[in-house]
């Protein structure tokens, strides 16, 4: 079925395909090929240990961990509050998605889960989707390039630069934000930042639209991803894969519709999902994402209500610096949960929320103490990274750039 | 929301593999006896009215100086019915070994390695059972709670990574 929809879509495309010359009669014989720890045509520390007979790939050995940075092994010795840090380093592009998804897991172990004020919500989903766009855009820029279309690469990298000024306003940081805390969000948003999210959106509607004209009928991109990379349903399955790559297996599987959180369910937006699981499906899904983030994102702007911005619990929020300078029991409770850290009632939880690369989930354990006993991330990449073992023999050496882009691998994720 | 799950679980195996469920911030888990580690994962899979089709996340917890020490901790979704379920298998500190669910999800392989990686719990019949996130000179597993954090590595030469491939 996948075959004759693929060639559907070429024949709509008025693409020729150029007579099968069959295989040559020239010997062949398995040769070994390293492919990276550092590759220029890998944006990630990834190793392929690959066998290739002549230039197709009979086998491949994908070996991962170059970026591991004991995050399970630090965050047992953090308090609570410190291992937000730690997870701006995760997925590094969207950086906002991550803090949210920890904070809703040590939320959940404290109950206070459903008591989060509704503004801190709406300002999690707001800069999460935002991040979500400046993820996909650069994916979608940097396997573009990597398939010789730079200037896809200049114009979704203009477009993640002004979200990210933007989310540089909200927090301070371009990637390391630490915007989120338990029981809300740090701050609130800055003055004026409505107009600017707006006049963004709009602006990043034309660069898509001007990626999509450079690429989408463009023959050089799409004889490279259509019909290359397929990965079934049945694999996704099997795997775990889930998020973008997972949903263009025809999976159709996200986090925000399935399982709402925060506000999710108060937004009307779509799932798109693809119908081979080629690299142009994950393509396509992840533009069309963009869209609908940007539909989220119109609907919560006009629906974000006043108020504060987090729980106004003494045992786990800061009090307020005016409070905390000028008199002594702020000053006191400032000091408990810097040193001490929010104490979290024993028990163990799995938080999932739909990161940039699929479902992000957070398993912690905690017993008691102001430090986890255990925090494990379960990252969506490493899911997708697991597949390529399976997916890239009987490719050519060449499909391993457009797959490994699509796959969108972030070592801070995958390795942690 | 998935007390379903428990309650087939429980009418399924009778023969005391279920050790004990339980449910707390809306995870339901149930706590599986070793050697019926792999006959209650597919018969999840498999079941009707369980339908787990998808694996989801398989990790380790060490439970010091309580016995058993280690859990290994597997995370599954039905995507068509929408419910979850986190199952345990505990390990004694001195056999940490349990069965390999690759047969039943195949991206356990990666997992798995990484639980054996970091914690040494041995998955039997697992296919390639090698170090992934640490390198294979690495000595000891980083997340037993018995690995001080600070603790130095000896230098790896190069004779000896030449020796091992």
């Amino acid at each position: 079925m996948s075959t004759t929809e693929l060639e559907a879509r070429r024949v709509v495309l008025g693409f020729q395909d150029a007579e099968d010359l069959g295989p040559p009669d020239l010997p062949t014989q398995p040769v070994p090929l390293n492919m990276g720890p550092s590759h220029p045509a890998m944006h990630g520390t990834v190793r392929m240990v690959l066998e290739v007979q002549g230039e197709r790939i009979s086998s491949a050995d994908i070996q991962i961990g170059y970026l591991h940075r004991c995050f399970e092994k630090e965050s047992e010795h953090a308090t609570w509050t410190q291992i937000f840090p730690y997870t701006d380093r995760l997925n590094y592009i969207s950086p906002m998605l991550n803090n949210v998804g920890y904070a809703m897991a040590v939320e959940k172990l404290l109950g206070i889960d459903k008591a989060l004020p509704e503004r801190a919500q709406f300002i999690r989903v707001i800069v999460g989707e935002a991040s979500r766009i400046s993820d996909h855009l650069t994916c979608l820029g940097a396997s573009a390039m990597e398939l010789g279309a730079f200037t896809v690469f200049l114009y979704a990298l203009k477009a993640r630069e002004w979200l990210f000024e933007l989310l540089e306003e909200v927090c301070g940081a371009r990637l390391t934000s630490s915007y989120c805390r338990i029981g809300g969000v740090a701050y609130d948003l800055p003055d004026g930042f409505d107009a600017k999210l707006r006049d963004i959106i709009e602006r990043t509607r034309v660069v898509l639209s001007d990626i999509s004209k450079l690429v989408e009928r463009n023959r050089i991109f799409r004889d490279r991803m259509d019909g290359i990379g397929i990965i079934t349903k049945e694999d996704a399955l099997a795997y775990g894969i889930t998020g973008p790559v997972g949903r263009s297996t025809g999976l159709a599987y996200d986090v925000r519709k399935d399982h709402p959180y925060l506000v999710y369910d108060r937004f009307d937006f779509d799932v798109p999902v693809g119908s081979v699981g080629d690299n142009f499906d994950r393509f396509a899904v992840r533009v069309e994402e963009m869209y609908q983030s940007m539909r989220i994102l119109d609907q919560a702007l006009k629906m974000i209500p006043p108020g504060p911005v987090v729980v106004a619990d003494p045992r786990i929020s800061l009090p307020a610096k005016s409070e905390t300078y000028n008199s002594i029991e702020a000053m006191i409770a400032h000091f408990k949960i810097i040193m001490d850290g929010i104490h979290v009632p024993p028990g163990e939880v799995y938080s999932f929320t739909e990161a940039g690369n699929g479902e992000l989930g957070f398993y912690i354990v905690s017993d008691g103490t102001g430090r986890p006993w255990k925090c494990r991330v379960r990252p969506p990449c490493f899911a997708a990274t697991a597949v390529l073992g399976k997916v890239l023999p009987g490719l050519f050496i060449a499909d391993i750039v457009p797959t490994f882009g699509m796959i969108n691998m972030i070592g801070g994720e995958c390795d942690r | 929301m998935a007390q379903i799950v428990l309650d087939r679980l429980t009418a399924e195996f009778r023969g005391g593999e279920i050790l004990q469920t339980g449910s707390q911030h809306g995870n339901e888990w149930a706590r599986v006896r070793r050697d019926a580690w792999v006959k209650v994962a597919t018969f999840l899979r498999d079941d009707p009215a369980t339908k787990m089709e998808m694996f989801i996340d398989l990790t380790g917890v060490d439970r010091f100086s309580t016995e058993p020490r280690f859990d290994v901790v597997l995370h599954l979704y039905s995507v068509s019915l929408k419910h979850r379920v986190r199952l345990y298998g505990g390990c004694p500190e001195n056999d940490p070994t349990i069965d390999s669910l690759c047969g039943v999800w195949e991206g356990a392989n990666w997992y798995e390695r990484e639980a054996y990686d970091l914690y040494g719990v041995r998955f039997k019949g697992h296919p390639d059972l090698r170090r992934i996130l640490m390198y294979p000179e690495f000595v000891g597993h980083p997340l037993r709670k018995d690995y001080p954090k600070e603790k130095r590595q000896p230098l790896v030469r190069r004779s000896q990574v030449e020796a091992g491939e």
